[in-house]
């Protein structure tokens, strides 16, 4: 069976970076996919990675991640960098996070505007 | 007004960079995009020595390599860079994936090991380069995760950056995918293992840190 967890923005946006890397984690070894509202800050997806490295052993092999995210390049200067303050406060909420333990979801594909998630496990598996 | 704060900022990266003995060039990417063989090939061409063993199995390269004093010289001017040569950054490390491609358990165990530390290291060393070649598999998806990530931390960290697309040698090769996932960022086609394109590359680090 396939399980995915989604996590509203509002779960994390008062969590600082630790907290939100070690609540993806949990799910993620639990064997459950996250579907992140939003997105983690630039070094918060590169710690991430480091702390799953940290965690890897004969159970957890890792993760798969993919972000997909609308860039809005029509838009004026000054609204790109407003957005940008506030993405820099508050995080940016904009697109979905997926993350899954790299035992179930062997490859994301991004499109970039599509997103594939490919599974290790066929549809008639419990 | 806007080309009084390109120029005022330029004459403070400029300045930076005169300040500094040796301009510590880190070499990034995910596994097997070719790190390793393109500061074998940098060093080479200015050093004469190789930095490190290359191999078609990922994660040859577990540890940091350091080549210090690489001298590279350019219309008369030359700049003086440690060459980092760091292990590709990935999301995920099964030892089982070296024993399929014929390792003996202990020996891939041990390797998966040492990978998930180096990985850890790439990161860790981030904070401690002053500019980057993100070494991109011109071949493969341009918008893995790590690409970005890694992209994404360059630019937080505001580290100036050049992607080389190597492998520009194979068939499958595709700039233009790789340009159009990164636009904002200077792009150099090479093959590291060739040496094709190498005087493009070093003319473009020098535009980025002259």
């Amino acid at each position: 069976m396939l399980a995915l967890q989604f996590i509203p923005f509002r779960e994390i946006e008062y969590l600082n970076s630790a907290k939100r890397i070690n609540m993806i984690l949990k799910v993620v070894k639990d064997e459950r996919i996250v579907l992140l509202e939003g997105r983690l800050k630039p070094h918060e997806e590169a710690e991430l990675i480091r702390k799953t490295m940290e965690e890897i052993d004969e159970r957890f092999r890792g993760i798969e991640l993919s972000v997909i995210h609308p860039e809005n390049k029509d838009d004026l200067l000054f609204r790109r960098i407003k957005t940008s303050v506030i993405n820099a406060i508050l995080g940016d909420r904009k697109g979905f996070t997926i993350v899954g333990p790299a035992s179930v979801v062997k490859e994301i594909k991004k499109d970039p505007d599509k997103i594939q998630v490919l599974t290790g496990i066929s549809l008639g598996d419990d | 007004m806007a080309n009084a704060f390109k120029d005022f900022f330029m004459r403070l990266f400029n300045g930076l960079f005169a300040r500094k003995k040796n301009i510590r060039l880190g070499l990034y990417g995910p596994p097997n995009g070719g790190k390793t063989t393109l500061a074998n090939r940098i060093s080479m061409d200015w050093l004469g020595e190789e930095v490190g063993a290359v191999s078609d199995i990922a994660h040859e390269t577990r540890e940091i390599a350091v080549k210090e004093k690489v001298i590279i010289r350019r219309n008369g001017r030359s700049l003086t860079f440690n060459l980092i040569d760091t292990p590709g950054i990935t999301t995920k490390v099964d030892y089982e994936d070296f024993v399929r491609l014929g390792m003996r358990e202990n020996e891939a165990r041990t390797r998966a090991k040492q990978a998930t530390r180096g990985v850890i290291d790439s990161i860790k060393r981030l904070d401690e380069v002053d500019v980057v070649i993100v070494v991109m598999d011109a071949t493969q998806d341009p918008y893995s995760q790590v690409n970005i990530t890694i992209m994404g931390n360059l630019e937080a960290r505001k580290i100036p950056v050049l992607i080389a697309a190597n492998k520009i040698d194979l068939k499958k090769a595709n700039i233009k995918a790789l340009q159009s996932a990164f636009p904002k960022y200077k792009i150099i086609g090479i093959s590291a293992k060739y040496g094709k394109n190498m005087e493009d590359l070093y003319s473009a680090l020098f535009e980025m840190v002259k």
